[in-house]
Parts: C-alpha cells; structure tokens; sequence
C-alpha cells in the first residue's frame, strides 16, 4: 500500500477552562445523576453562562446505568448538538478533552463541557467490578477476586523483579502524594503519612500495601472545553491545548505489562507541543497504583525504562520540590471517584497552570502534562492518553 | 513441599457451619469450551485453525488474524510463572473465607499469558505445568503446579479446593456384593478416607468377597438396599451427616430388548436398581451433603456414580439396561445442577463392559473391577467429572462425539 501520509494537524486555539471539583465524599446515596448535575451547574455558574449555551457534552461514567449520555440530556434539560460518552475509565479525561477540541476546533460545537462522575454507594464497588469486562470475568476473577488489587500486584511483583524496585521507591511516591493532599481542601485522606507508616501497612495483594490502593468515592470532576475567542469574551482563565496522544491495547504481546502506550507515542506528544520533558512544570499522572506512576515517568520520557525507581529516589515529587507531581494528591490520596479519577489529574494541572490552585500552587508553573490510563479488561490497563495545557504567559 | 494437613477433629456440633460458598460463576459461552475439557481433566484452549495462534482469554476470534475459526484442542501445559501475589482481601464471599489466596501470571510456551492459581511449592519466577480442574462451582479454572512433583502436594490447599481427594474423608460405597463394590471400596480405604461404609443389601444372603470385604481395615458394611426407600432413608438418618463422598457402584444388568418374553419384569428391576435407586440416594444423602460442601478439610466432596457407556447410544443386546443407564446419566446431570450450589462434585465414570457373570458372552476387552477403583480414585484425586474406563468405553465415547446416528448402527450390527 502506498502511504499518503496524514500528519496530525496542531490544536487551533483551543482552550481549556473552568476546573471543576466536587468534593468527594466516601460513600454516598446519590446517583451520578445527581453527582454530574451538580458539576454542570458549578460549571456554567463559574462560566457565567447558562445550560442551554452548552451546546457540546462529553460524559464519563460507571453508574449511570441503565441511562446512557443520551437519557443524560432529558434528565438534565440539555440539548447538545454535539454528545459523547467516553467509557476509558482513567484515560477518560484525556480522550474527552482531545475529542472535544477537535469539535470546537471544527465548529460542531462551541462550548463543550467534559464532567466525570461516578456515585458510590455501599457494595457498589463490588457489583462494579462483577460486570466489568468479559475476559475478567472469564480469566481474572476466578482466580482469588482481588480486583484491580490482584491485576495491579502481578505487574508490581514483576516490575519489581525486573528492576530491582523496592517497596521505599513506591513509599516515595505515595508519601509525597498525601504531602500534597495535605495542601489540598478536598482530599479525602486528611492524615499525614510517613514512609514508616507506608512499609508497616497491611498487605493487600502482595507486594500491594495499603497505601498503594484508591480509596473508592463518589464525586464529579468536570471542565470547559472552547475556542480561546469565547474564553476570553467569557473573562476564563484559560489554557491552550498544545498536543495529546491515545493509544489502545499497546504492545499486545509483552508477556505482562511492562510499559503502556505513551511509549508508543511519546515522540509525538513533546513534538506537537514542541516541548521537550525538561519544559514541563507540573506532571499529573494516573496513580491508581504507584508501579503505574513509575511506568509513566519512564514511557513519558522523564527518565529510562527501568530508572523509574532511580528518578523518584532522586526527585522531591511535592508541590514545591524538583518534579511537582499529583498536586492534589492523585487518587491515592485525593481518593478515586470512579470515572472522576480519569479526571482528576486533569481538572487539578488546568487549576495549577491557570493560577486557580486548591493546593498549594507550583510556583511558575505554566505547562502541564496530564496522562490518563484506564480499563484492566484482564491483566493490564488497555486506554493510555496524555495531553500537554500551557497558561497565559506570566 | 506442601505441609500435610491434618486429620480434622471431631466437629463441635454446636459450631456454625462455613456456608457452601462458591467462586464466581459467570463465564461466556466460549469459556465454557474450556470447561467441557477441563471436566475430562485435559488442558485445552482455543487454538486458531488458520494462523495456529493460542488464544486466551477464551474469545470469538483471533487477535494475531481475526479469523473466527477458533477450535478448543490440548495443549501442552510448558509455561513459566513470570510473576505472583498472595491476594489477602477480596469483595467474593468464597475466596474471603479462604484467604490467602496464591496467584501468579504465567507465559504458556505456546505464548499466551494466563493468569491462574499457583499452587504453593511453584518457586517465581521459574518452569511450572499447568493443567486445567473444574473448580468449587463447574467451572474450569487453571492451576500452576510444580514442573516436578513435590512432597504432599495434594494437601495444597488451593489444590485440595480443585479436586475430591477421599484423604480425612468418609465414603460411601453404595453395594459391596459386587466386585466393583469392593475393589473401589478396597482402593479407597487406602487412599486415606476416613472410613469407607459399604452397603450390603440382604446381608444375610453370602457373597463372594464377603470374608475379604470384612477384613478390610477402615472398611464397614452397613444394611443398604437401593430398591427400598426405607432402608436408605435409614442409613442416611445413621451416617449422612458425616458421609462426604458417595461413590454408587450399584448396576443391575441383564441382556434382553423390549420384545422378549419377560421384558418388562426385568426392565423395572433395572430401573429400580439403575435409576430409582440413584434417586433414593440422592433424596437421602443430597440435602445433608449440599449442606456440608463449604465444610472444611473434610467437606462433603463429590457423588461418583460409575455407569455403562452405553448411557449414550443403545446396545440393543442390554436394551433396557443401555436404556436405564441413559435416563441414568440424564439424571447425574440434573444432579449435577441440583448439587453445584453446595460446591459438591458428580462425577459420572463411564466403563466399558464388566468382566462379570451377565456378560459372559461379551467379546473382550472388558474391564477388571480393579480399573474401575483406580479411575474412580484417579477421578476423585483430580477432581475429573467424566471418566471412560477401557478400551471399549473410550472408544465408544470417541464414536459418539463423531456421529452419534453413526454409532447407532454400528452397535446394531
């Protein structure tokens, strides 16, 4: 076959605005519905606009069932001429917003708005997971029903064998996160944490600790998605979409995850937004597990394949060290609202990029990279994405 | 190697009993191709007729071509354990009164990677077998074994879950004036049970085998009549509580058709002995054994009936008989149903002709009682749910998967 070639065309003045976090709560009687209402209507009011001049939504969600987007829009009064449900758990964020631009970027809508919302009610957690995907149910959970615990402790058990990684290099990692958190209001875990504390906590799914697990909730995470014309005609802070990336099912045959697809596209992502790793000020990453976070720093080009362990030794993560990451705690910290946990990462880097920080603010930060990794269909997580936002200059 | 378990003690009556808690039980259709395998105790995934690639999770098609010619054959179970976890919590009601729990992710040498149980003498990383059992709820699972077998290994935990081992268990053996009866109660009682009570109908009338069957140790004969509701009943009242395995040895075989003289005297008695008698059994015993599935190290484990393969085409010459064996075996499997809620096994051993005085004229091969015992412990040892035994079974059983209209005529010639 004869190749054309179709180069991927730079994002127009899109703009990112409005980070929008409800905050979380453990467990909940309310539907995400109600959960997903409430972000709307924190949006448009912090927009200074009204529902109806939301002409473009993009909604993920676990418990929305049996409703769809489409039920969504009777529910909520909405008429959108522009629909979309992105179903990539953690990388929901990412391909919302990167779907959401190119819409925009085109005029089949002008104000989209992308919200994130799971409710949590008790044992809502385990009848998630007991429909979550064919192959988990036909080849995970017979075997022991640990859940993402269980997926994610095989890959850190052979992550760690692979790269002599030990259980203080992913402390690091969580410690520095609840270091963050503490600066964050809405964070659902309050205590401080200490690295004594993180190797004495109770096995999970060994080598998975306690302090290496989300704390399932329920809340909203939600932002707005236009053309820099109509943010700045609307007085946003708004930040330009510079680049993004997504991949699906990367590297089929490895034998166990090893790497997710930001290695496949990693080039493109820093060339689109003609950045280099060294220009970004603030990274966010998904954080379900910390051996996911160390696998991102590498596949994202801050450090090698198999330095991950090295990088977080040698890097302060907090707010105000040398590699400001997972400002507002990640999940693990900040807590893990279903689908919301998609997109806390990037409603948390659009606040620190536009001056609007609930935790504290990283000084002079201006570039964000946000990466998203969603859906364990079996043995690992499937949906990667990442995108870069850059502020007004200062 | 494995830490043997222990006899466990006398139960405290007053003690709740662990519920019969199963694993999930959900699968796809596909999944369950592996299942009808791993009931024959063979590892067999899907393999793609048009690029030979090893397929799992089972699926509708390939992921190296997206051929949806997708067939489950053995293969062979070379792998090597890449990683593990010990799983210490979980939301499944079955897996958390069983906790810890071993799990690993191995790399098939064919090459897919599969996530299974690892039983506790596999080093990581490192060569592991894998084969495929039926777990608690008739599901086939895989399990990681050591590539060399190692000291009590059957005593796994993990393993012992998968299989109906009769070690610290009490059996049941349904009528010891057979030859069949004895071998299998003979086999059992050295395999480790507990105690084997062996039904004797009339027990005044002698047997052959009676002086042997009575010098066995741990073997005890009790008044079992399977044509008698009361007497089961009664039984049942005396050692159901306490009964784990079951193994119906009972088969009254008599040559004849619909056409003869006598036919329907000796088709009832067939279907009193054959069919009603399993059902007695299975009134008396089921409810009490459904109960005790989830009871520790000496749950009540399986119910192993051993039938004619003839349950699945006639022999015209055993006509009534064939045909007692098949609403038999069209029994087991509704048993089967009836006793998957209690985590208790039925397992059917399907035996070519017995070498015994109603089938004297049968043409050899036929089978020794004694091959009948070591298939129905082989059956409870890896926890098999269909087992053909001999030659002539085997291949009857190979016949019928082919063209059961086939095999008709055949065994009418």
């Amino acid at each position: 076959m004869t190749q054309r070639g179709n180069p991927r065309r730079p994002y127009r003045d899109v703009a990112v605005a409005v980070p929008v976090s409800i905050p979380y709560v453990r467990y909940s009687q309310d539907t995400a519905h109600w959960w997903i209402a409430r972000a709307l209507k924190t949006l448009t009011e912090r927009a200074g606009i009204t529902p109806a001049d939301l002409d473009g939504l993009s909604v993920s969600s676990f418990s929305l069932g049996p409703d769809t987007a489409v039920g969504l829009t009777q529910h909520l009064g909405l008429t959108p001429r522009w629909l979309d449900a992105i179903p990539m758990g953690g990388a929901s964020a990412v391909v919302a917003l990167r779907r959401a631009a190119r819409a925009v970027e085109a005029g089949d809508a002008s104000i989209v708005a992308c919200v994130g919302a799971d409710a949590n009610q008790v044992d809502s957690f385990r009848k998630l997971l007991s429909s979550f995907s064919r192959f988990s149910q036909d080849a995970s959970y017979p075997y022991g029903y640990g859940g993402p615990n269980g997926s994610f402790a095989l890959l850190t058990d052979h992550y760690m064998r692979s790269y002599g990684v030990t259980r203080q290099d992913f402390g690091r990692i969580c410690v520095a996160q609840r270091d963050n958190a503490l600066t964050y209001p809405q964070a659902i875990m309050r205590k401080p944490l200490t690295l004594e504390a993180y190797m004495a906590a109770r096995p999970i799914a060994d080598p998975i600790h306690l302090f290496d697990c989300v704390m399932p909730c329920a809340g909203a995470e939600a932002f707005l998605v236009t053309t820099a014309d109509i943010a700045e005609d609307l007085g946003l802070e708004q930040a330009r979409l510079l680049s993004t990336i997504e991949r699906h099912n990367a590297f089929p045959d490895d034998a166990i995850q090893m790497r997710g697809g930001w290695a496949m596209d990693v080039d493109e992502l820093y060339a689109m937004a003609g950045l280099r790793p060294d220009d970004i000020d603030v990274v966010e990453t998904y954080d379900d597990y910390p051996v996911i976070v160390m696998m991102q720093f590498e596949d994202l080009g801050f450090c090698k394949k198999g330095e991950g362990a090295e990088f977080v030794r040698s890097h302060d993560l907090t707010n105000c060290g040398s590699f400001p990451h997972n400002t507002s705690g990640g999940q693990l910290s900040a807590g893990q609202a279903g689908a919301a946990g998609g997109y806390l990462g990037l409603v948390e880097g659009l606040r620190q990029v536009t001056g609007q920080s609930l935790s504290k603010p990283v000084e002079g930060a201006r570039t964000a990279l946000v990466s998203g990794f969603g859906m364990i269909n079996y043995d690992r997580g499937l949906c990667s994405g990442a995108a870069i936002l850059q502020g007004a200059a200062t | 190697m494995s830490v043997p378990i222990e006899r466990p003690p006398r139960k405290d009556p007053q003690a709740a009993t662990r519920p019969a808690e199963l694993p999930p039980l959900n699968r796809s259709r596909s999944a369950l191709g592996m299942t009808a395998w791993a009931a024959r105790g063979i590892f067999a995934l899907q393999v793609c007729d048009a690029c030979g690639r090893v397929a799992y999770p089972p699926r509708d098609a390939c992921s190296g071509c997206l051929s949806t010619s997708l067939r489950f054959q053995p293969v062979e179970g070379g792998a090597t354990v890449i990683a593990e976890t010990t799983i210490r919590t979980s939301t499944d009601l079955y897996f958390r009164e069983r906790m810890p729990w071993r799990v690993g992710m191995v790399r098939l040498d064919s090459g897919a990677s599969i996530v299974t149980h690892l039983h506790g003498d596999v080093a990581v990383p490192g060569p592991v077998r894998m084969v495929a059992k039926l777990d608690k709820g008739g599901n086939a699972v895989v399990i990681a074994l050591p590539a060399e077998d190692s000291d009590n290994m059957a005593d796994d935990l993990q393993f012992r879950e998968l299989t109906a081992s009769p070690k610290f268990r009490r059996v049941l053996v349904t009528d010891g004036r057979s030859a069949v009866g004895q071998a299998v109660a003979a086999r059992l009682a050295g395999a480790g049970a507990v105690s084997v009570f062996v039904g004797i109908a009339e027990p005044w009338k002698p047997f052959a085998g009676q002086s042997e069957l009575a010098a066995m140790a741990n073997v005890e004969t009790m008044e079992l009549d399977l044509t008698d509701t009361a007497s089961v009943t009664e039984l049942a009242g005396e050692i159901g509580g306490k009964t784990d395995i079951i193994v119906n040895t009972a088969d009254h075989v008599r040559p004849g058709g619909l056409v003869g003289q006598d036919a329907l005297a000796t088709a009832h008695q067939a279907f009193e002995v054959n069919v009603f008698g399993l059902q007695r059994l299975a009134m008396a015993f089921g409810p009490g054994m459904r109960a005790r599935g989830g009871d520790g190290t000496n749950s009540a484990a399986a119910f192993v009936d051993i039938l004619p393969i003839h349950a699945f085409a006639n022999l015209p010459e055993f006509g009534f008989h064939s045909a007692s064996c098949a609403a038999r075996h069209s029994l087991l499997q509704c048993l089967r149903a009836e006793l998957r809620p209690g985590g208790v096994r039925v397992m059917s051993v399907f035996t070519g002709p017995v070498d015994d005085d109603w089938r004297q004229h049968v043409p050899p091969p036929k089978v020794a009682p004694s091959q009948i015992a070591s298939a129905v412990l082989t059956a409870l040892n890896e926890g098999i749910e269909e087992s053909f035994v001999g030659d002539v079974a085997q291949d009857v059983m190979a016949r019928f998967l082919a063209d059961p209209k086939v095999l008709e005529r055949e065994l009418s010639q």
